[in-house]
């Protein structure tokens, strides 16, 4: 199948999507060969249902679900749901937006497969699901506080751990860094950074703001 | 309640048993010796894999990836590869693409070899490990002599492979092949109608296909259950639609015949490296790593002659290079599955987010599925039969 064939299959099943669901499809498109669906966040369980179900679709296989943060925006989560038809041979992407608070239905009952990935969105971004069996954390520690992946958790994390060996047990302490962690700025100087120059003579046009 | 009400017991199985197969903690729930619900407590293997690649440059992510499935790093790396070509549109020379599919299907022998003889170990047989790791043994050094490093490789990198491999290291392998088949044929020999190894295997932990797919299985779980779904020929990558090779299909979706498939896709996988072998001689030397200097840096004889070379690479070893803005999902044929790789760029020379889908996962998920009404040895059975490796579930 070439990439022409292949995203013109694309399109079709995306106009067939976004005819039969209606207005829960916000909106598509089809960037480096790959199917993007945005989805209003209460109408996911329809949506799945009807991606699974529906003979033209036939998204039988689930592959993937995770989080991604933009902690600018208003709703901060991504909830970005990957699926795949064995039978037509065709992947979809799926996205919802959500915020801290506010729970994205769980998909668990249509994909049992989902059930630790939604675990894991939860431990790692602290995304709510509603109707999740077992909303427990999944990756991190037993009794971990915060969650890892957010933006703003910084990548050292805020306790360490070591041995005791006068209480005999395992002890968290904060962290203390001997160095601070370099993050450099690598915007390129011939493209990213705006210079402010005091003398309004010099790249008046190119350098001020 | 009253007092002769069946007694339940409650036991830990891991994280140091010799058959959970690294850090697994399982809770058990018996009902006698029958498994009422299994509770498998993950992520003490975790290392924010996720998190440190979003602080990383593209570079610098790459031997992430061999930590993860450690029994067949360069799988891992292939799909990162993949994805940061698909964001950056380049291409992969030929003799790096066959390279590529020769160290894959290395990558695949070596992480079969290591499950179907382990899964022999934990259902009782001592023989077949030493066996299977005597070839491992074999791999491993043909890997050292293609990058320096027997696990943690780094070889595959956007753009290519990192070196070339030189002649005796290509013929070396090519005289591996054959007397390898005669090694599958021994390993069969003890297991395949050892009336042992059927009796703990056939009917265990049997899933049908629809159950497979909506779990989220992939690779050898669902072609054990009856599936013709390998993305080798499904969604091919690299030139594999040149190569010709068969998919081992199972009938019964049980324990044993993800064995047979796994011994069957060692045989294929051999043919596979035959064939690639035949092809990097036919056509002979070339470029192995796209030529493209904003995104692969020189080779280290240019550096010393010339001032842009020496610029570039220090460049591209410092700030990396820029990934257009974009999002993509790309999946190879790993040994256990499907591994899959979703990369969120937003322009800059690191990952915005670099989400790792590791079929482990999905198959350990479903564990307590798979096990519910069967005895407790079983559950060793089990574990053994989808190949599970902490690196890629705990991350």
């Amino acid at each position: 199948m070439s990439e022409v064939e292949y995203h013109d299959i694309l399109s079709e099943l995306a106009k067939h999507v976004a005819g039969e669901l209606g207005e829960t499809v916000t909106s598509w498109q089809i960037a480096f060969g790959e199917l993007n669906v945005n989805l209003k966040r209460q109408d996911v369980i329809g949506a799945m249902r009807f991606l699974r179900d529906d003979k033209r679709t036939n998204f039988v296989c689930f592959i993937d679900l995770c989080g991604v943060d933009y902690p600018e925006r208003e709703a901060r989560f991504d909830v970005v749901y990957h699926l795949l038809s064995p039978k037509n041979n065709t992947r979809i992407r799926l996205r919802v937006q959500t915020d801290e608070e506010t729970p994205v239905p769980s998909i668990t009952g249509i994909y049992p497969g989902a059930g630790w990935f939604e675990r894991e969105a939860y431990d790692m971004y602290g995304i709510l699901f509603t109707g999740h069996p077992d909303l427990r954390r999944l990756l991190t520690d037993y009794g971990f506080d915060g969650h890892p992946l957010r933006k703003d958790f910084p990548l050292t994390g805020h306790v360490e751990t070591r041995y005791d060996d006068e209480l005999k047990r395992v002890v968290y302490e904060p962290v203390e860094l001997r160095q601070e962690f370099r993050n450099f700025d690598f915007l390129s100087p011939w493209e990213g950074t705006q210079y402010d120059l005091p003398n309004e003579d010099v790249g008046s046009d190119k350098g001020s703001k | 309640m009253a007092e002769t009400s069946v007694r339940n017991f409650s036991i830990n199985f891991g994280p140091q048993h010799p058959a959970a197969h690294g850090v697994l903690r399982l809770v058990l729930e018996l009902d006698g010796e029958i498994v009422d619900r299994v509770d498998p407590h993950i992520g003490l293997l975790h290392r924010g894999t996720e998190k440190l690649m979003e602080y990383k440059s593209y570079l610098q992510a790459v031997p992430y990836l061999d930590r993860l499935d450690y029994v067949a790093p360069m799988n891992q790396e292939h799909a990162f590869a993949l994805g940061v070509e698909k964001l950056l549109d380049i291409g992969v020379p030929r003799r790096g693409q066959l390279i590529r599919i020769l160290y894959s299907e290395i990558g695949r022998i070596l992480s079969h070899l290591l499950n179907v003889t382990t899964q022999a170990l934990d259902v009782g047989a001592l023989t077949p490990p030493l066996w299977g790791f005597e070839e491992r043994e074999k791999l491993m050094v043909f890997y050292e002599r293609a990058c320096g490093a027997r696990l943690h490789s780094a070889y595959f990198r956007p753009g290519g492979v990192h070196q070339d491999l030189p002649q005796d290291l290509i013929d070396d392998i090519e005289a591996w092949c054959d007397p390898f088949l005669k090694v599958c044929d021994d390993i069969e020999g003890l297991l395949t109608d050892n009336r042992i190894f059927k009796q703990r295997n056939v009917d265990i932990g049997v899933v049908s296909l629809d159950d497979a797919w909506a779990r989220g299985f992939s690779g050898v779980m669902v072609r054990g259950s009856g599936a013709v779904w390998d993305l080798r020929k499904n969604q091919p990558y690299e030139c594999y639609d040149e190569f010709e090779f068969d998919i081992p299909i199972g009938k019964n979706g049980d324990c044993y015949d993800r064995y047979l498939i796994r011994m069957m896709e060692m045989r294929q996988s051999a043919s596979i490296m035959k064939q690639a072998i035949k092809k990097l001689n036919d056509e002979g030397p070339g470029p192995v790593s796209s030529l493209d200097g904003r995104i692969v840096p020189p080779k280290r004889s240019q550096m010393k002659r010339s001032m842009e070379s020496l610029i570039q690479h220090f460049k591209l070893h410092t700030e990396g290079y820029k990934v257009p803005e974009g999002e993509v999902y790309t999946a190879v044929e790993a040994p256990k599955g499907e591994f899959g790789v979703y990369l969120v760029s937003d322009g800059s020379n690191r990952p915005y987010r670099c989400k790792i889908k590791a079929p482990g996962f999905s198959h350990l998920q479903a564990l307590d599925f798979l096990c519910r009404g069967h005895q407790l040895a079983d559950v060793s059975a089990v574990i053994g039969s989808i190949d599970v490796v902490f690196g890629e579930v705990d991350r």
